[in-house]
Parts: structure tokens; C-alpha cells; sequence
């Protein structure tokens, strides 16, 4: 128990600090780390009427190969936001842990929620506690989306790699493939975007940057594995069933078959 | 020369012990009862936001009667505690029984050491995933840790709420019916408390991760009805 006056508030980082237990940062020295790393890659976020869709495909890489098929890199961060990964993937994975627990710790000490714009600038703060690693190769870059309560919308923030933090009007994709997932969406977008309509123009977005990037995904129909898709309304976060999205890609890949399109 | 004084220990720990009572007597009780559902945590507090029950983890609760600022001290050290083992372990490592024992000590410790006793009395429920693997521990001012089966109730008239608790408790009690127990105990025979006086909330045995849910006044007057 920490003397009243003395404590470290609601504040869960600052709590792990003062226990002596916050994670291990490197000294920054530049250069890439000499071994191969797990990478996540092309995740992507888009406003739609009821809030946002944020999806994400599932492969991460080690270099040339495939190291992982089905990793999750959408994650409900508390009830009403969400949290997508791209970069490295084990910090990223612990950034992710530790940031649901620092949103959850701080609503029961403090008895309310943080605000959308609070959890953003939390999430920013952590991606700036990470420098050191990112000078080291070691880049974590999520995209945050959440339905703000206390306005009645759904919005959407990106990061850089020093914590920056940028508030996107519509949409955004960041990753490997981001810049391909990014091109889907804008060609497609369309303000105030049904729940279908805004679902279907995520995993097109997905399909596009698979199909340029080699490190993003596709959807692995033989193994029935298919991009996380999550919505997130004045309900909450909801992931969207894995059926649902086997359904709207097979429709995509009927379009794309009647389309004719070739290599 | 001043003499020093002397003072028996069994004379200090008895002044302590009833000046710990006394400052817990001034408050209202508290019921925490194992039902069907879950685990209803119900007591009188006219305050909507200084709240009495507070969730610790996914299905631990936390109930304090006494001084405010001493229990609320308590919760806070309560759900640093739980969510420092989560984070360092896993979830499912983090249990009531740990987090009892933890606050027995702290209470404890105030207890004989220093010189005013902690005016507090608390209780940690937690739900399990059937009924009668729920687990309430009740930890008095000075330590005392209690393992309770059913039902726990803290504070100054503990003793006879928990005799009327007795009477209208049985093993598999519905929700609405555990609550309508628990309040008719409060009350006693000849006085009604009204629901917007009431702090309720329930660790709901069916929900799938944070179990701790507040009932609005709305829906205890329903629940009562």
C-alpha cells in the first residue's frame, strides 16, 4: 500500500514502475537487430455511419518466411475502442497487453472511463516509451479507433514511431501493405457508409494489399482462415464472425473471377 | 522524572479492538450472498458516487463498511494487486483467496503496530463458474480472516442481520430472491428502505470475462417488486 498523496494514481505504467517492474529498454545504438523478427503487417481502420470497422489480415513474417498464419492483430482494447498492430510483433503484442490493462485499471481505481481522446494520448505515450526499441528495428505502429461516447462518432488515430499522434478524418491502413490497403479504401469510400458496405470495402482493402505485398495475407480458404473483422458502435467493440467474412470473401472472389482479371 | 507508562497488551489491543468497533457501528451494513446467479453484494449508501462495492478483477469484488478513505485506500491497493499478478502471470492466476490474505496483513499489521486501528471491516467475494464454488472472505479490523459459506455480512449489526438473513436463505436462491432477502435483512422489522438509497451490484456468473456489474436504482426497484 503506497502512502496517501504518494501513490501512483490510476496510472498503471507509473504502477509497475514504482514496483519495479516495468519492461526493459535498451540503450538506443542505431542499426537493425542482426536476427530476423516476427512482423505483423497490413491492418486497416474506416469510419462508417454507426462508428468504425478495423480489420486486419492474419500472417506474420520472419524475414522471407512465413512465421505465424492465424495471429490476431485486431484487439478490443476496452468496450468502447479498439486497438490494430503492424510491426514487430512481440512489443507490439506486450504494448497491447499492457495497454488494455492500463485502460481497465485506470476505470476501476478511478471508478469512470477514460475519455476516447485520453486513451489515444495513452497509447501514444507507450509508442514513445518504445523509441529506444524502435531505434533498434524494433517499430511498433497500431492504429487506434474507438466510438467517442460524449461526441456520438466513431474515430480513428494514427501513430509514428515517436508517439506522435494524428487523428484521421475517415480512414486509414498503415503496415507493409497499408499503402495498397489505404488506395482500396479511398477509391471506395463514401461518407456515412452502411455496416455491409463498410465491412466489404475493409476486406477488398485487405485482398488489394495481399495481392502487391508478399508479407500481408490473403484469405487462406483451404485452412478456413480469414482477416479479423471488428466493428465498433455505441454497442462496443463486436468481432465480426468468422463465417460472415468467409461469405463476403467469397463473393469478392466471384466478382474478381467475373471481372476476368488476370496476372 | 516522569514514570513511564505501562500498559498490558491485553488492555491495548482491547481499547483498540473497541475503538475499531465504534467507528465501524457509526456506518450501515453490508450483505454479500451467494445465489444462482452469482453473487448480490447489497448495502445501504445514499451516495451515488462515493461508492461502497467496487469491482477488483474479472470475478472478484470488493465490499467496505467503516471510514471511507481507509476501505477505499484498501480497494485501490486491492486492484493494484490484482492487476499486477494478471499482467505478470495470467488471469486466471489472480484469485480472492491471495487478495484476502494480502488485505489481512495490511490490516493486521495496522492493528498491533500503529496507533490507531484501521475502522474498517471488508469483504472480497468471488464468483465461480458454478454455484457453490462461489467464495466469500469477510476480513475484520484486525485481521481476522473469515472464510463464509453462503452468505457474509459486515458491519456494526452484522450479528442480527445475519440471523435475519438466516431465515430466508437456502442454497440455489434466484437473484431477485437473494435480494429481496438481503434488503428485508438490512431493514429489519419495522422500517423499508427505498431502492435509491441502496448500492447494489452483482457478479454475474454468466458473463463472459469482467463478471462486476452495478444494479441502477431502476432496476432494483424492479428486481424488488
Amino acid at each position: 500500500m503506497f502512502p496517501p498523496g504518494d501513490g501512483p494514481g490510476p496510472s498503471f505504467t507509473e504502477l509497475l514502475h514504482r514496483v519495479g517492474l516495468d519492461p526493459p529498454t535498451p540503450r538506443a545504438q542505431g542499426g537493425n537487430p542482426p536476427m530476423e523478427l516476427r512482423h505483423g503487417t497490413t491492418i486497416v481502420a474506416l469510419r462508417y455511419g454507426e462508428g468504425v470497422v478495423m480489420a486486419g489480415d492474419r500472417r506474420a513474417t520472419e524475414g522471407p518466411t512465413i512465421a505465424h498464419r492465424a495471429l490476431d492483430k485486431v484487439f478490443e482494447a476496452d468496450r468502447n475502442s479498439g486497438v490494430a498492430i503492424a510491426g514487430a510483433a512481440g512489443p507490439a503484442l506486450d504494448m497491447v497487453r499492457l495497454f488494455q490493462t492500463q485502460l481497465e485499471h485506470y476505470e476501476k481505481v478511478e471508478g469512470v472511463t477514460l475519455s476516447l481522446e485520453g486513451k489515444a494520448n495513452q497509447l501514444g505515450q507507450m509508442i514513445r516509451q518504445n523509441l529506444p526499441m524502435a531505434m533498434q528495428g524494433l517499430v511498433v505502429v497500431p492504429l487506434f479507433a474507438g466510438y467517442d461516447n460524449r461526441r456520438g462518432v466513431g474515430r480513428i488515430f494514427t501513430y509514428d514511431v515517436t508517439g506522435g499522434r494524428y487523428e484521421e478524418a475517415d480512414f486509414h491502413a498503415t503496415g507493409s501493405g497499408g499503402r495498397d490497403a489505404r488506395t482500396a479504401v479511398k477509391l471506395g469510400f463514401s461518407d456515412g457508409m452502411g455496416r455491409e458496405d463498410a465491412i466489404e470495402l475493409a476486406i477488398l482493402a485487405l485482398y488489394e494489399a495481399a495481392d502487391e505485398d508478399s508479407a500481408t495475407g490473403g484469405p487462406d480458404v483451404v485452412r478456413g482462415i480469414y482477416p479479423t473483422v471488428a466493428t465498433i458502435t455505441a454497442q462496443g467493440f463486436q468481432h465480426v464472425e468468422d463465417s460472415e467474412v468467409a461469405e463476403r470473401f467469397g463473393n469478392l472472389i466471384e466478382q474478381k473471377k467475373a471481372m476476368g482479371q488476370r496476372p | 522524572m516522569s514514570m513511564p507508562f505501562y500498559v498490558a497488551p491485553e488492555q491495548l489491543m482491547k481499547d483498540k479492538a473497541d475503538y475499531a468497533r465504534k467507528g465501524i457501528a457509526r456506518g450501515r451494513s453490508l450483505i454479500g450472498m451467494a445465489c444462482e446467479d452469482g453473487i448480490v453484494l447489497a448495502g445501504e449508501n445514499p451516495s451515488g458516487t462515493l461508492h461502497k462495492i467496487s469491482e477488483i478483477y474479472d470475478r472478484i469484488a470488493f465490499a467496505g463498511v467503516g471510514k471511507f478513505n481507509e476501505y477505499d485506500q484498501l480497494r485501490q491497493a486491492g486492484v493494484r494487486h490484482a492487476d499486477i499478478k494478471g499482467y505478470t502471470y495470467s488471469r486466471e492466476d489472480v484469485d480472492a483467496r491471495s487478495l484476502a490474505n494480502s488485505y489481512a496483513q495490511i490490516i493486521g499489521q495496522v492493528f498491533t503496530h500503529d496507533i490507531k486501528p484501521l475502522e474498517v471491516e471488508i469483504l472480497v467475494a468471488e464468483v465461480g463458474s458454478a454455484p457453490g464454488h462461489d467464495q466469500l472472505f469477510h476480513i475484520s479490523y484486525d485481521g481476522t480472516v473469515v472464510d463464509e459459506r453462503n452468505f457474509a455480512v459486515i458491519g456494526g449489526e452484522a450479528d442480527a442481520i445475519a440471523e435475519r438473513v438466516e431465515r430466508d436463505y437456502r442454497e440455489g436462491i434466484s437473484l431477485a430472491d437473494a435480494l429481496k432477502a438481503a434488503v428485508r435483512a438490512l431493514a429489519g422489522p419495522d422500517r423499508q428502505i427505498d431502492p435509491g438509497e441502496l448500492e447494489i451490484a452483482v457478479l454475474a456468473r454468466s458473463r463472459p470475462r469482467r463478471a462486476f456489474r452495478r444494479v441502477e436504482a431502476a432496476e432494483t426497484a424492479q428486481l424488488l417488486a
